[in-house]
């Protein structure tokens, strides 16, 4: 929905800024970055229940059901536990991550037919998120420190001004070379990402839709859709409720309250 | 047998219907009820030495309902367990795999009722796990349990978690009857099981654990004293009017246990060990080795886990089992499709007797989103009569099993 002026205009400070020191936009790249997680920090937990479309090439639906509590550690990455509700046959497994700004995050899940609770290597971040265009690395906690950052333009995304982010893994077990992050100048909100392969080529799109607002500060959308530009997937991460303040404690992202995640 | 299980039943339900007076409206939206049904059905290419059967249907039903108080204080639990075959009555099971109440409080929880416990790391074999009895008709690798009657303290804090058991019930093992098949050319007389402990099923058993964890390191240890949950096959008196029989026999032991893990990138290095003491014997016995994931095989959505295990037993060719120096190699395929397909291929073979290995197949793939379908199968090989594979060696199976849930 970009008009022709903003293209000149975008095409234009993208020239400016290509001759700008690059220092100066790796700065600025993480300025924005401090000021995104800044403004996204203090929400204490959270559990929202969610749906997962997943869409073949052909149009063909399955649908998955799970909930997510979620627990923002001051001085460390965020937990994170998943209850898979449906599809039914792997109701009640519990995927536990502990997130770790500069160390591996440390992953369990929990099988309640077998009592049985498995150690994740968590190198393993590339691989699809039950069975859908989510990779398991794009399912943790933005931490500042797994990514160096880039500021590469402005320019208009969902008829707002955004910032247009060079976001490059640290850890080379990433499946992406880099991603390029939309996010809104007025509330440091995630609008688009694309992924690109370890061989540089577009990979995936992420665009978020119907942004809501909780606790009169926080932003969440309800609605995430993946696009996979190389097999013509897709998935959508709707996001049906979600509750702030649910009174749950760092002992409910233990591993031993993996059993009584139901 | 299911006796006490079934005082523990009317507990809790009368516990249920406490929690209905106090709040009726809102406490019965907080049950979370799933049920599931399993058809199975195995074939045998070869009749059993003494001439059972090749065909074999089952089926299973499972109820599983669960409560949570609003504060997540208390929790209550409900898994009866039934099972029907076709020809081997001691494959029919009426079992109570959980019937607890469970309090978590700051820093502790405990439990009382029926439950199942896991313990240990290893694919190949569980060495560690000793909590609950097997149900050694369900299936092959001993992975299927019976509930276990327990009071449960457990114990959470910056130096681990300790659990604490006390166990006032024994379940005897399940053993094939006559038309069963994988089992001794004996059958196994089930009636009358004899104790070292004069209390019989009724002994105190006790078990503790401590585990923690150090970063990329699991470590576990453990302590069990009580009925052994493994029999010891005694020949009964020859008599001229019955065929020659088994009778199970448990003594008492004591076991220390040590599990462990190690996360190293894309390795987990996993051991097992323990220390098993009975009047009739002592000995170590360790499963060591490692699982590898490579993830995205050839360019795919395709996951491929190696898994490699080494078996030891002190008790080398007298060791009741087949895993006295034996090695696992196994690999798990992960589809990463709308199904959740997963393949798992694993060989165990003896290092002792080349003509000494076992063989298993588990795939499955989900139906719909309320189906998975399962082939299993497995293969048993050995030349030697003292080796426990050789009382098995007709019983290859395939079998395959669809499990609906609701």
């Amino acid at each position: 929905m970009y008009k022709p002026l903003c293209r000149t205009t975008v095409l234009l400070c993208g020239l400016l800024l290509a001759a700008a020191a690059p220092a100066d936009d790796v700065a600025k790249g993480l300025q924005i970055a401090q000021e995104q997680k800044a403004r996204d920090t203090g929400w204490g937990d959270s559990e929202s229940e969610l749906i997962m479309v997943l869409r073949n090439a052909a149009g063909q639906q399955t649908e998955r059901r799970m909930r997510t509590l979620a627990f923002e550690m001051p001085d460390d990455g965020d937990k994170a536990l998943t209850i898979f509700d449906e599809p039914r046959d792997v109701r009640g497994s519990a995927f536990l991550t502990h997130s770790h700004p500069t160390a591996e995050d440390d992953q369990w899940l929990y099988l309640p037919s077998l009592r049985r609770t498995r150690r994740i290597a968590t190198r393993n971040k590339s691989g699809p998120f039950m069975a859908s265009e989510f990779a398991y690395e794009d399912m943790t906690s933005f931490e500042l420190e797994k990514f160096a950052f880039r500021y590469l333009r402005d320019e208009n995304c969902n008829d707002q001004l955004c910032f247009v982010l060079e976001q490059t893994p640290t850890d080379s077990f990433s499946g992406y070379s880099t991603t390029h992050v939309w996010l809104d100048q007025q509330h440091y909100r995630v609008q688009k990402v694309d992924y690109y392969d370890r061989k540089n080529s577009l990979l995936k799109t992420l665009t978020m839709h119907d942004y809501q607002q909780y606790l009169d500060k926080y932003w969440r959308p309800h609605k995430m859709t993946m696009h996979n530009h190389q097999t013509g997937k897709s998935t959508d991460l709707l996001l049906q409720s979600i509750r702030f303040g649910t009174g749950r404690t760092e002992a409910d992202f233990d591993v031993n309250a993996l059993e009584r995640a139901r | 047998m299911i006796n006490r299980p079934l005082t523990v039943l009317t507990a809790l339900v009368s516990a249920f219907n406490l929690a209905a007076q106090d709040n009726p409206t809102s406490w019965y939206q907080n049950i979370n009820a799933d049920y599931s049904l399993q058809w199975q059905q195995r074939y045998y290419p070869q009749q059993g030495e003494p001439g059972q059967a090749q065909h074999y249907s089952s089926a299973a039903f499972s109820a599983d309902w669960y409560w949570q108080s609003a504060d997540r204080r208390h929790q209550l639990a409900l898994q009866p367990y039934l099972r029907w075959d076709q020809r081997d009555n001691e494959r029919n099971l009426l079992d109570l795999r959980q019937a607890y109440w469970q309090y978590v409080g700051d820093g502790f929880d405990i439990k009382a009722g029926v439950d199942i416990v896991f313990w240990g790391v290893t694919e190949s074999q569980h060495l560690v796990d000793v909590i609950n009895q097997t149900d050694a008709v369900a299936s092959v690798d001993g992975e299927t349990k019976l509930g276990q009657p327990m009071l449960n303290w457990n114990l959470h804090g910056s130096a681990g978690s300790l659990e604490l058991y006390l166990l006032p019930y024994f379940r005897e093992r399940s053993f094939a009857g006559p038309d069963g098949r994988l089992r001794p050319p004996f059958v196994v007389d089930q009636s009358q099981p004899q104790y070292e402990s004069a209390q019989a099923e009724r002994n105190l058993d006790f078990a503790l654990r401590w585990s923690r964890r150090f970063a990329a390191l699991e470590l576990g240890l453990s302590y069990f004293e009580g009925n052994n949950r493994e029999a010891l096959l005694q020949p009964t008196a020859q008599n001229t009017l019955q065929p020659q029989r088994l009778q199970p026999q448990y003594l008492q032991m004591q076991q220390l246990g040590l599990d462990s893990l190690w996360l190293s990138g894309s390795w987990i290095w996993k051991l097992e060990s323990i220390y098993r003491k009975t009047r009739q014997q002592d000995f170590v016995a360790a499963t060591a080795g490692f699982e590898y994931t490579h993830v995205g095989l050839f360019g795919s959505n395709w996951d491929l886990g190696w898994i490699a295990e080494y078996q030891y037993d002190s008790r080398d060719q007298q060791a009741p089992v087949p895993g006295q120096n034996d090695i696992f190699v196994g690999g798990r395929f992960v589809v990463n499709d709308i199904g959740g397909t997963e393949i798992l291929l694993g060989i165990a073979q003896d290092l002792d007797n080349s003509g000494s290995q076992s063989g298993k197949l588990e795939a499955s793939t989900r139906l719909g989103n309320s189906s998975r379908l399962r082939l299993d199968a497995w293969f048993f090989r050995s030349d030697f009569n003292t080796d426990p594979l050789y009382l098995i060696r007709r019983d290859d199976f395939l079998q395959l099993s669809l499990d609906y849930y609701f």
